[in-house]
């Protein structure tokens, strides 16, 4: 896994709310047994029309709009475990999610990717759709280490939370799998004593 | 302190904590698709190591197969690629595959309660959402991401962070012609789709009490619709009824010292939930959703939310634009163009039996496809012994082999764009169904009067004409 630690970006702007992973990536993208490549189908059904032609009122078709910032409506990630979303996000060029409501799956798996996201308040996430609808320059700057998001040359600027493990995780470019091995003592213990019926 | 059902069966697998609060979970049983796991295997090949406990593991192929002609090669190349992938990493690492061809092939959270596999007090995963169905039986179940079945194949285990805990209890009675799809669906419809987010659900009270298993089964299976991580129910003497005498579940001594330990699995009196919401059964009616997540459901006789609070909010708009309905409209009398009876919310012998009884010597709206899809190849078997298929196939309905099939739309069981779809599965996304597929989430027994009216009715006003199948 990528390390983690700041990012500035330009952002694109997706005010809708409950974008769900089928929009994020549809099922029918999911025939493929590697991690890769998914984001030429990222938001298939809102960028491309039946015949493959970009819509042009899609924000991904919009030259106004670029980087690798995402800033979405309230619960974004909703719907299915497929973790092809965090990877459709990342392989498009995506690092960082900003919303004011992640589903549970979708938090873990794009923690699992190197992907952040960032869960602001409500108010916060009004104020940077705003600020990016007057400049669609607008750049974010995200801080893992302090856990901070700003909206660069303006004083907004918001805390965020994240897991502490997570964040070092990220930080570090480790991920739970080397963690979970380095305990396979501690689990056969466990399961000399687990009786399961 | 006493302990809710889920503080039980949760530290009843803590491995290890972890600095930041995060704990080590072991994992009783994982099942595995096709979808999901490819680049979960290829990360253990990639790592050089092999599976920690294969013997844990059970996979079956169901998202991506065709629902025609099972026994042909698969004729979508890609589709093929996958399922022959995973019968290959089942051949590599010596993991049980119940793929196409199997007696018990099926959707994996039909096959594994009524393999027995599923069991009271168990932590099962499995990468997909909709695992929570498996809680029904009292168990942790939920959904994971291809990096965590890869965690599991290689540890058995996962880290996580404790969710918190929340009941609904429901008392009561259900009126005639409302079912524990129409319980769930009015829950969601009360709790948004984001209601749940960060809660492990327990259904509580009489009128979940009073279900059946695979009824129990369908409200489980929609808890992640709410943004929950899973759902439980405490089990009872119906769950240890339903286990008794299934493929995997424990015989003789066994299956007593399990019922023993089953029965200490419920939410002791004085447990705390960090959350309980309430609800009583007779307001429930049957339901029906109008827009495109599962939160959006009306009771089917009720009109679709209008005022300036919703009409203002552009995701409530663009969702009505998407489904060509309006704010304030009934949907009553609306024609209907296909309907789905299939799925891991409604797929079961139960789910057959209900619309056989009611479509039994009646036949379909001429311009409405009827397809049904049996969850597993056992259920498709007994309802072949039951001659449901018979019923079925004169009311012109037609019946399929056993898969996700038009739940998902990832095989060719697609619903054609700006068509209406009334559906027993789970998820009314834009697209969901196929490109531009309008899905209308409902019970079998809705589903089965609509198919034959062609034209969304209320479905008490048809309750009498139900015989037993
Ligand atoms: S039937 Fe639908 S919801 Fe259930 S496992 Fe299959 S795709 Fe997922």
């Amino acid at each position: 896994m990528e390390k983690f630690n700041e990012l500035k970006s330009s952002v694109v702007p997706l005010p809708n709310q409950d974008i769900d992973t089928d929009q994020i990536i549809p099922a029918r993208f999911l025939k493929s047994t590697s991690r890769e490549g998914f984001g030429k189908n990222l938001f298939r059904d809102w960028r491309f029309d039946s015949e493959g032609n970009q819509k042009k009122d899609f924000v991904l078709n919009d030259p106004l709009y670029s980087g690798s910032i995402l800033v979405a409506g309230k619960n974004f990630g909703c719907g299915s475990s497929r973790e092809h979303a965090a990877w459709a996000l990342y392989d498009y060029g995506f690092r960082a999610i900003v919303s004011s409501y992640f589903a549970d799956i979708f938090t873990g798996n794009a923690l699992n990717n190197g992907l952040l996201p960032v869960q602001v308040s409500d108010d916060f996430l009004k104020e940077i759709f705003n600020k990016i609808e007057k400049d669609s320059n607008a750049e974010i700057y995200i801080d893992l280490k302090e856990q901070l998001i700003s909206v660069v040359s303006t004083d907004l600027k918001e805390e965020f939370e994240i897991n502490a493990y997570k964040k070092t995780c990220l930080l570090n470019g480790y991920d739970d799998i080397d963690y979970l091995i380095s305990k396979k003592k501690a689990i056969e213990q466990f399961e000399q004593k687990h009786q399961e019926f | 302190m006493g302990k809710t059902l889920f503080e039980k069966v949760w530290d009843n697998h803590i491995v290890d904590s972890v600095e930041g609060g995060q704990e080590i979970l072991y994992i009783d049983r994982h099942f595995i698709h096709e979808v999901t796991s490819p680049q979960a295997f290829d990360g253990i090949r990639n790592r050089g190591i092999g599976l920690f406990r294969k013997d844990r593991i059970v996979a079956t192929a169901d998202h991506n197969v065709p629902t025609k002609n099972q026994h042909l090669p698969i004729k979508d190349i890609l589709s093929k690629f996958q399922v022959d992938t995973l019968i290959k990493n089942c051949n590599e690492f010596d993991i049980e595959l119940y793929g196409l061809g199997h007696p018990y092939q099926g959707i994996v959270h039909v096959i594994g309660p009524e393999l027995g596999i599923t069991k009271p007090g168990m932590t099962i995963v499995c990468g997909d959402s909709h695992t929570s169905t498996h809680g029904a039986f009292g168990a942790i179940a939920f959904g994971i991401g291809t990096s965590q079945v890869e965690q599991v194949m290689a540890t058995q285990c996962l880290l996580l962070q404790k969710p918190k805990t929340m009941r609904i209890t429901i008392d009561g009675e259900l009126d005639d012609g409302v079912f524990s799809k129409d319980i769930i669906l009015y829950i969601i419809s009360k709790l948004s789709t984001a209601g749940g987010t960060g809660y492990f659900v327990e259904y509580a009270g009489s009128a979940i009490r009073s279900l059946s298993m695979e009824a129990r089964m369908t409200i489980c299976n929609m808890s992640i619709e709410m943004g929950a991580r899973g759902g439980m129910i405490a089990p009872d003497d119906i769950t240890i009824n339903y286990i008794k005498g299934r493929e995997f579940a424990p015989k003789g001594k066994e299956f007593d010292r399990a019922v023993k330990y089953w029965k200490t699995l419920y939410s002791d009196e004085d447990a705390t939930f960090d959350k309980e919401y309430s609800f009583k059964a007779e307001d429930i009616k049957p339901m029906i959703t109008y827009g495109t997540n599962p939160g959006m459901g009306i009771g089917i006789t009720s009109t679709i939310p209008s005022g300036s609070e919703v009409e203002n909010n552009v995701s409530f708009q663009k969702s009505l634009d998407y489904m060509g309905l309006k704010a304030g409209e009934s949907l009553i009398g609306k024609s209907i163009d296909h309907v789905f009876i299939g799925s891991c919310t409604n797929s079961r012998i139960e789910d057959l039996r209900i619309v056989a009884g009611f479509v039994s010597g009646k036949k379909k709206a001429p311009h409405v496809t009827v397809m049904i899809v049996p969850g597993s190849k056992q259920v498709e078997a007994q309802a072949r012994e039951e001659g449901i298929h018979r019923i079925l196939e004169d009311a012109g309905f037609e019946l399929r082999e056993p898969g996700c099939s038009a739940c998902l739309g990832m095989n060719d069981d697609k619903i054609p764009e700006g068509e209406y779809c009334v559906s027993t599965s789970n998820r009314n996304f834009e697209g969901r169904q196929g490109p531009g597929a309008r899905t209308m989430l409902v019970s079998p027994l809705t589903a089965a009067v609509i198919a034959i009216e062609g034209k969304i009715v209320d479905t008490r006003e048809y309750v009498n004409q139900q015989v037993p199948a």
